[in-house]
């Protein structure tokens, strides 16, 4: 069965999600990676306010390719997360409640979803055209000059996703090949 | 001696850039039905249907298949009877390069210094791998990598006691490790012998090989066939999310080697295994 949220993205939403499902997600993101990531950490380090509220927020871990003219968002598939696991566990502290990616994450991530409540979701690696016709709105809101990795607010309808760990902690892609392996 | 002009290489390879990164190779996507008929997870046949669509909505509307639209590597087989003229052959591909990226929504991925990272804005420069053959053309291919399965891709200086045995610990080992970071299902280059470079080089190359064309040393086509199987039981699947399509496609390339080394390389590329060739 598919679940439909939305994003901001509350604790009771949270705790109906399991590793596994299958949703739809509609509402706000916000892009963040890398170098995003890096720069967020600092302002928070330093005491700075932060492009925008992490309370609920979800942060899409993406880097699109340019716009043509007409096109809301160029190809915008999900960008490997675990090399923001060293940035996400100050986040999850702060309030955000979903994170889209792709791959495993650390331990110190999955420790911290488990201890403030938040949620990991996968998107299509490799499906940046199909994702980029979901998403319906795109504004940039901080830091232009990182070109693809600045931060950007998207509006997302009937956003495809994995629930890959949920609140309790527990990790699709560490039950996933089990059942397939021969 | 045949002349070929620099302007004429730089828009050359700027129409490979995109053709590359929008249009999905008909051999690739072929493997992606075939694997959609074997597939066991049901998750795994809705992934394969969403990258199917994807390749569609890609080519229909020229929009990149991925976002990361990669480094820009390429490799020129230049004939010894041609002369370049116009300027530099480097400077000629790198123009190339940066028209594409920039005139064709590409992404710009490359930061000049790796640890200041600032963004070059035109993709470049590319990364460039001369031949010099026999004959009087030049062949062009571009073949943009994405970073998040380069980033799982491993080498092995194995030991020559090791045998086939190595070759298939080595494979396994970095197909496991990548997991669901590479986002599978995977096209695997392995490159095995010469010597650290070198094999490095011949991975790269074997993903160029088409999907589905064994190698020709019947041995190695063997080899391929079995190593291609044994990556398929570990069960990961499109995604990771678990199913029977971990990869699909493997080949092998290899070079002679020194009396006490067997080097492998394992080359990972998600199924985005883009390249296109001119012949100039």
């Amino acid at each position: 069965m598919i679940k439909r949220i939305n994003a901001p993205i509350t604790e009771e939403t949270i705790q109906t999600l399991k590793a596994g499902d299958t949703v739809l997600l509609s509402g706000v993101v916000y892009t963040a990676r890398d170098a995003a990531h890096k720069r967020m950490c600092q302002a928070l380090e330093s005491g700075q306010k932060l492009p925008f509220s992490l309370e609920g927020a979800v942060i899409y871990y993406v880097g699109p390719t340019p716009a043509k003219p007409g096109q809301v968002i160029g190809s915008a598939g999900p960008t490997t997360s675990g090399r923001m696991d060293a940035y996400a566990p100050k986040l999850i502290e702060r309030g955000l409640k979903g994170m889209i990616g792709k791959g495993q994450r650390a331990k110190e991530v999955i420790d911290a979803m488990v201890a403030h409540g938040a949620v990991y979701f996968a998107a299509t690696g490799g499906a940046g055209a199909l994702l980029a016709s979901r998403i319906t709105r795109c504004e940039l809101v901080a830091w232009e000059d990182l070109g693809t990795e600045a931060v950007r607010k998207l509006e997302v309808v009937d956003f495809p996703l994995t629930v890959v760990i949920d609140r309790e902690g527990t990790n699709l892609y560490d039950m996933a090949a089990r059942d397939y392996q021969e | 001696m045949r002349t070929i002009d620099t302007d004429r290489i730089a828009r050359a390879v700027a129409t490979l850039c995109v053709k590359a990164n929008t249009d999905l190779n008909q051999d690739t996507e072929m493997a992606l039905r075939r694997a959609k008929g074997h597939e066991r997870s049901p998750v795994g046949i809705e992934i394969l249907d969403q990258l199917l669509e994807n390749a569609q909505i890609a080519r229909n509307s020229a929009m990149p298949i991925c976002q990361d639209t990669g480094l820009a590597v390429v490799f020129c087989e230049i004939g010894q009877d041609v002369h370049i003229q116009g300027g530099a052959l480097e400077d000629a591909i790198n123009q190339g390069v940066a028209k594409g990226y920039t005139e064709g929504y590409l992404r710009s991925s490359v930061v000049k210094d790796p640890l200041d990272r600032i963004n070059t804005k035109n993709n470049t420069p590319a990364i460039i791998h001369y031949t010099i053959v026999p004959g009087d053309s030049l062949k062009i291919t571009v073949a943009p990598k994405g970073i998040g399965s380069e980033n799982m891709s491993r080498l092995y200086m194995c030991k020559p006691s090791q045998g086939l045995q190595g070759i298939e610990d080595a494979v396994i080992e970095t197909v496991k490790l990548a997991g669901s970071n590479a986002c599978p299902p995977l096209v695997i280059g392995v490159g095995v012998g010469g010597n650290f470079e070198k094999v490095a080089c011949l991975a790269k190359q074997a993903l160029l090989r088409p999907v589905g064309e064994y190698s020709r040393d019947e041995k190695w086509a063997d080899i391929e066939r079995a190593l291609l199987k044994k990556v398929n039981r570990l069960g990961i699947g499109p995604q990771g999310f678990g199913g029977s399509t971990t990869a699909l496609w493997l080949a092998v390339e290899t070079y002679p080697t020194h009396i006490g080394g067997m080097p492998v390389a394992v080359n990972i590329n998600c199924h985005v295994a883009r390249h296109e060739s001119i012949t100039l």
